[in-house]
């Protein structure tokens, strides 16, 4: 039982040496397989990118006849491309706003203080993430409906945010948590307050945390459909997300190259900020992820 | 002065209330209404929207004894066992086990393929796997060109059309918390049993498996909640159809509360939504509480 265990830790050299060679004898199968798997992954998306290209494009995948950018001319213009991109980035950067300011805020007490509340407050919290949120919008469009708030842009912001809270105070807290405390300390003993420290020294100490916890969100009000499909009815205020189905025309015919286009373009901004963050902060946005669901 | 400390601990704590009243207003508060709301008439419009009758339990006798709602409870859970459950997970597992075997450059493209279909704003998503799976969409294509038959998956086969599309969109969360469960396995083990004499695949299921059935069983939780609440995927694929083939519970409670505008129905099967949620909700948080020493 134990000669293994010494054997292995004896020779961490050679054992390196030996995965490597292990590496490359395996890796043809293993490689192979990989490679058809991540075939089947690209392959709906090729129709995404063809289709843009094509001004005749229909749901059949093919090379066009004449690559152009006429579908990308099409829609540039205010009421298809531009209103509804801007009316995206307010709802989610709004709301990744009202979330960041709210967990930080929650995360600050949790973090900081001792208490036999914090404990069964963060279980709580979590419980919220787990319920499905397309069960709850039929009783919030209710809601909506009795306080008067449908086809608000703020109200959609605070509901928007309310889902994504949940995560966002989890993940502020354990980021807060890494700051250590006695860097507040020298602060207060300075005479600084709790809420002063917590701006000038606690935050800029986990900037990068904090930028994670925002695009993260971000990334998620800016893919959401359902809630502003439900809240929102006014053509001024839906995002992209709902807009795109202006492609759909009245009597049954769909703009597929132009949908596909702008399909692109409302795509880009969400997948360079999931660049940016794997990039910068892989393992933490990996695993925050694997906490969120 | 324990009253004073008492107050003082309080008050501490007040940061926390944004988050709160949030959660209340917006998350709890929705989920008691609809509790309250399925046991009434109310209405979209109309009568019943302005003075909603207390009607007891005769929603969730509806709910019994009708056509649609026991053969959606069975597409949920099809749904949920067929794309999360086994599709997601058993392929995020086998990518997650593949790529440690490859070559680095081969597994960091395939990497990027399973993340980007993840990434991509979920209507997009919705219509690539629309097309996809249309009667002249890719699959057909490709099939057509093996010389082998091509449904028309949308209406013939609309569950495995939608069960497949969301292991494609889904995949990819399962693979990042199955890679970072396998990093954390420390080698010397594996490598011991390696030496023992024991496979590959022997390896996997006596050492690997077991070692990190913590985060199998967090992964399972949190992809069958995900998978639970899918409405946009179903929704733009097949509109639950045809005749309710593919209407899962989320669309079955979005197209009785606004399409027939029968608020009280709608709310008593998002309930049951919401009661099946927090089941898998409490398990999971129970998993963690156990996990945490």
């Amino acid at each position: 039982m134990t000669a293994p265990v010494k054997a292995s830790r004896a020779v961490p050299s050679v054992e390196t040496r030996g995965r490597s060679r292990g590496r490359s004898r395996s890796s043809t199968p293993a490689d192979v397989s990989l490679l058809l798997l991540g075939a089947c992954f690209v392959l709906p998306l090729f129709w995404l990118v063809l289709a843009s290209l094509d001004a005749e494009a229909s749901h059949e995948t093919r090379v066009p006849a004449q690559a152009s950018l006429e579908n990308f001319a099409a829609i540039m213009s205010p009421g298809l491309l531009f209103q509804p991109l801007w009316n995206s980035l307010v709802l989610s950067a709004g709301t990744a706003t009202v979330t960041l300011a709210a967990a930080v805020l929650a995360a600050y007490p949790l973090s900081r203080y001792r208490s036999r509340f914090n404990s069964p407050f963060m279980y709580a919290v979590l419980f919220g993430t787990c319920l499905p949120v397309t069960a709850i919008m039929v009783p919030v469009y209710g809601l909506f409906v009795q306080l008067n708030l449908l086809d608000s842009m703020p109200a959609t912001i605070f509901f928007m945010a309310t889902t994504t809270l949940p995560m966002a105070i989890w993940m502020t807290k354990s980021f807060m948590d890494g700051v250590p405390l006695s860097l507040e300390e020298a602060a207060w003993v300075d005479g600084a307050s709790r809420m002063t420290a917590l701006r000038t020294i606690v935050l800029p100490l986990m900037r990068q945390g904090l930028g994670v916890v925002f695009i993260f969100v971000f990334i998620q009000a800016w893919g959401n459909f359902f809630v502003p499909f439900v809240l929102l009815l006014s053509e001024a205020n839906q995002p992209a997300a709902v807009s795109i189905f202006s492609f759909f025309g009245q009597h049954g015919a769909v703009a597929y190259g132009q949908l596909a286009a702008f399909s692109i373009l409302y795509s880009l901004p969400v997948l360079a900020l999931y660049v940016i963050v794997a990039r910068g902060a892989g393992s933490s946005f990996a695993l925050s992820g694997a906490v969120r669901g | 002065m324990p009253a004073q400390t008492g107050g003082r601990g309080l008050l501490r704590y007040l940061p926390v209330l944004p988050s709160v009243l949030l959660l209340v207003v917006f998350l709890a508060g929705p989920v008691l209404w609809a509790f309250h709301a399925s046991f009434t008439n109310a209405g979209l419009t109309g009568r019943n929207a302005r003075s909603p009758q207390w009607i007891g339990l005769e929603n969730y006798q509806r709910l019994l004894v009708d056509q649609v709602f026991p053969l959606s409870l069975g597409l949920t859970v099809l749904f949920v066992l067929g794309s999360a459950v086994v599709g997601q997970n058993l392929l995020g597992l086998a990518l997650a086990v593949l790529m440690r075997r490859a070559r680095r450059t081969v597994s960091a493209v395939v990497g990027t393929a399973v993340v980007a279909a993840w990434v991509l704003p979920e209507i997009v998503a919705a219509f690539a796997a629309y097309a996809y799976f249309s009667r002249d969409g890719t699959l057909n294509q490709l099939l057509g060109g093996l010389g082998l038959d091509q449904p028309d998956w949308l209406y013939s086969w609309p569950m495995a059309a939608v069960v497949l599309a969301n292991i494609w969109r889904g995949t990819a969360f399962s693979m990042l918390v199955y890679r970072a469960a396998l990093n954390d396995v420390p080698t010397e083990v594996s490598e011991a049993a390696q030496m023992d004499g024991a496979g590959g695949w022997q390896r996997l299921a006596f050492i690997t498996l077991p070692m990190i059935r913590g985060s199998i069983a967090t992964n399972l939780m949190l992809i069958t909640l995900q998978t639970l609440a899918v409405f946009t995927l179903i929704w733009v694929m097949t509109a639950g159809g045809p005749a309710n083939a593919s209407t899962t519970l989320p669309i079955l409670a979005y197209q009785e509360a606004f399409k027939f505008g029968d608020i009280g129905y709608g709310t008593a099967v998002a309930t049951v939504l919401i009661l099946i949620g927090g089941v898998f909700g409490a398990v999971y948080i129970r998993l963690l509480r156990e996990a945490k020493p």
